[in-house]
């Protein structure tokens, strides 16, 4: 199936507020539930939009209220595509320390990029990291 | 004894076992009260001989795990013990995949984290 075959979208400029974001986030859940996506997934969405969104929130837009973020969510028959976009300056997505490393495994944070990169199939920054893309499909 | 609004806690003998409220810990303000909440039981009560049953819990974020970090290292600073149980399988996961299974001692369930001590 083609992955542009989307049956639900959402496209949306958010407050950087924790309310919104989730808010967000639960539109998208709510869908999936409605099309059956087993529990296993929708945990792992849901821990990779929390987790990117929060990064937008708080390490791009700096909790600034003035700021917006750009969300925009696809579902298809077997594929979802969040993208998510900050106001920031970026980030080098690559420069995070790896928080396996026993150097670092008792750093308390650190750890939400490397869980979106698990629990998704996909997940790429653009835009020099103010931008991600992430996309799951389905088990 | 002390109010807790993110926590629930009950006594089996020497050892404090500890019950979430909330099944989502996600919301950012949430997080730091329980972090506040769990840090006092240790901290101020003295209660070195902690078990985080999760049985209730269906989410957590990046952000709890931190707080459960902290914990770990004010527990162990002060000569404590901190066991995890009842965790489900999708969360026990995120564990796996941080490799935080090596940094806490997790158990099946309450009674093998009660007979850890």
């Amino acid at each position: 199936m083609s992955a542009d075959n989307w049956i639900w979208q959402l496209d949306r400029i958010i407050p950087s507020t924790a309310e919104d974001c989730r808010d967000v986030v639960e539109e998208l859940l709510d869908q999936l539930r409605q099309r059956n996506w087993d529990e296993r997934d929708l945990f792992g969405i849901h821990l990779s939009c929390e987790e990117a969104l929060m990064n937008a929130l708080k390490h791009g837009n700096r909790m600034d209220a003035s700021k917006k973020i750009e969300v925009s969510c696809r579902i298809s028959d077997d594929k979802v595509r969040v993208e998510i976009a900050d106001e920031g300056e970026g980030f080098d997505p690559e420069a995070i320390p790896d928080p396996t490393d026993d150097e670092y495994l008792d750093m308390p944070s650190g750890r939400g990029v490397m869980l979106m990169r698990n629990f998704m199939t996909r997940v790429e920054y653009l835009e020099g990291g103010t931008r991600v893309v992430m996309e799951k499909e389905r088990s | 004894m002390a109010e807790y609004r993110r926590i629930e806690i009950n006594e089996v003998g020497d050892v404090t076992v500890v019950h979430f409220k909330d099944p989502k810990i996600i919301e950012d303000m949430g997080i730091q009260e329980l972090g506040q909440e769990l840090f006092r039981l240790i901290e101020q009560e003295n209660r070195l001989k902690l078990v985080l049953n999760f049985a209730s819990v269906d989410f957590l974020s990046s952000a709890a795990l931190g707080k459960l970090i902290t914990l770990e290292k004010k527990a162990k600073a002060l000569g404590g013990t901190l066991k995890l149980c009842n965790i489900r399988p999708e969360i026990y996961e995120v564990f796996l995949i941080t490799r935080l299974n090596r940094l806490f001692d997790i158990k099946e369930d309450e009674a093998e984290a009660l007979a850890a001590f």
